[in-house]
């Protein structure tokens, strides 16, 4: 299984719908709150070259936002 | 390829209950929709959708998700449509991908965050400019920010900025904040909270990523630097492609209350349309009286 890594926020819904369909599928993920980690925050900025949550980390590959599809795909799901 | 019985466009509440009745009535159905839980699934806390004292957005759009999905209901998800053409007695719906055929269909596409149409919004979107604050507010915490709009969405984010936020500037175009006066009481009596009524955006500045925004109070024009902006000016109903359909001058469908717009076999659901109330449950309750004037239809044509 790929390594996984969110950045998300706690009050965001797509971040949280992200999650449960991680869940779902039964992928194991790393969940990184960037409200309560300034870092943290900044590296998904770095990152992703934006400022918007959700951000995908998979194994290096990174998706903004929940695109579904995307996911899937970067996961062989 | 025979045409679908039934095609609903958008998967919201209304959206999905349509899918659910078309299915447990047989119908031969497709749904068309670029997301599934549409606005409820980004809404914030449901204290009104009967049977649930007290659910999140995202959880009750999992519900329904959850619920449309117990079917073996035909999906294109991702699509967007982008026409919609009655030919004799079939509706053509037509996407980016491709053409669907259906002798019925129920638009239920919802609506969309309305944009400023300023200089630098298209280049700053998710640069430090989002219309989700609940969302992307956090990472602006200890920065100043500006929240664009005056009504209770508005107000809503500029108390959860407030809370975290160095400094907050309201933008509002209007004489006075809209909104619910407790709200607005919070507001006004908060030090790191500036409104600025009467003041218009013209411009969003940056280097990458946001700098400031400039606003203008008739002649006097104004830069103010900020890290962060919220666009919370309102929603648009998304039905540009409907371009067949009567619409209100809003942009929304007119619909009877048996949710037939002006083009026979042709339905409309929840806040695309020019229903009274935008609601998660009137627009779940319109999806399923939608699909029940549909099966009619069909039997009757």
């Amino acid at each position: 299984m790929k390594s996984v890594k969110i950045y998300s926020t706690p009050t965001c819904p797509y971040c949280i719908r992200a999650k449960q369909f991680l869940k779902e599928n039964n992928v194991v993920f790393e969940d990184i709150n960037v409200a309560a980690d300034q870092a943290k925050s900044d590296e998904m900025v770095k990152i992703s070259g934006q400022m918007g949550v959700p951000v995908f980390d998979i194994e290096g590959k990174i998706i903004v936002g929940f695109d579904k599809e995307a996911v899937k795909q970067e996961l062989g799901i | 390829m025979d045409p679908y019985e039934l095609i609903v466009i958008g998967a919201g509440p209304a959206g999905i209950t349509a899918a659910v009745y078309a299915a447990r009535k047989k119908m031969g159905l497709l749904v068309i929709s670029t997301d599934v839980g549409g606005q409820a699934a980004w809404s914030g806390d449901v204290e009104n959708y009967t049977g649930y004292q007290f659910i999140t957005g995202p959880d009750l759009a999992a519900k329904f998700e959850e619920h449309m999905k117990k079917y073996d209901i035909r999906m294109k998800e991702g699509e967007a449509v982008v026409g919609l053409k009655k030919d004799g007695g079939i509706v053509n719906v037509r996407t980016a991908k491709g053409e669907y055929a259906a002798r019925t269909v129920i638009v239920a596409s919802g609506k969309r965050s309305r944009e400023l149409g300023v200089p630098g919004e298209k280049e700053f979107k998710n640069k430090g400019l989002t219309y989700c604050a609940t969302c992307d507010g956090p990472i602006f915490s200890g920065k100043d920010v500006a929240v664009i709009g005056g009504g209770n969405s508005a107000l809503d984010a500029a108390i959860q900025m407030a809370n975290i936020a160095n400094k907050v500037y309201i933008i509002n175009n209007t004489p006075e904040l809209g909104g619910e006066e407790i709200v607005r009481g919070k507001l006004e009596n908060n030090p790191k909270v500036e409104i600025l009524n009467n003041n218009r955006v013209t411009q969003i500045l940056g280097d990458g990523t946001v700098s400031g925004i400039k606003v203008s109070a008739g002649e006097r024009e104004r830069t103010i630097p900020v890290k962060g902006i919220f666009v919370e000016i309102g929603l648009l109903p998304n039905s540009d492609f409907a371009k067949e359909l009567e619409r209100n001058e809003l942009g929304e469908i007119k619909v009877n209350c048996r949710n037939e717009t002006n083009v026979p076999g042709i339905f409309a659901a929840g806040d695309v349309t020019d229903v009274p109330e935008k609601q998660i449950i009137i627009a779940a309750g319109e999806g399923a009286k939608a699909c029940l004037s549909a099966f009619k239809y069909l039997s009757q044509h």
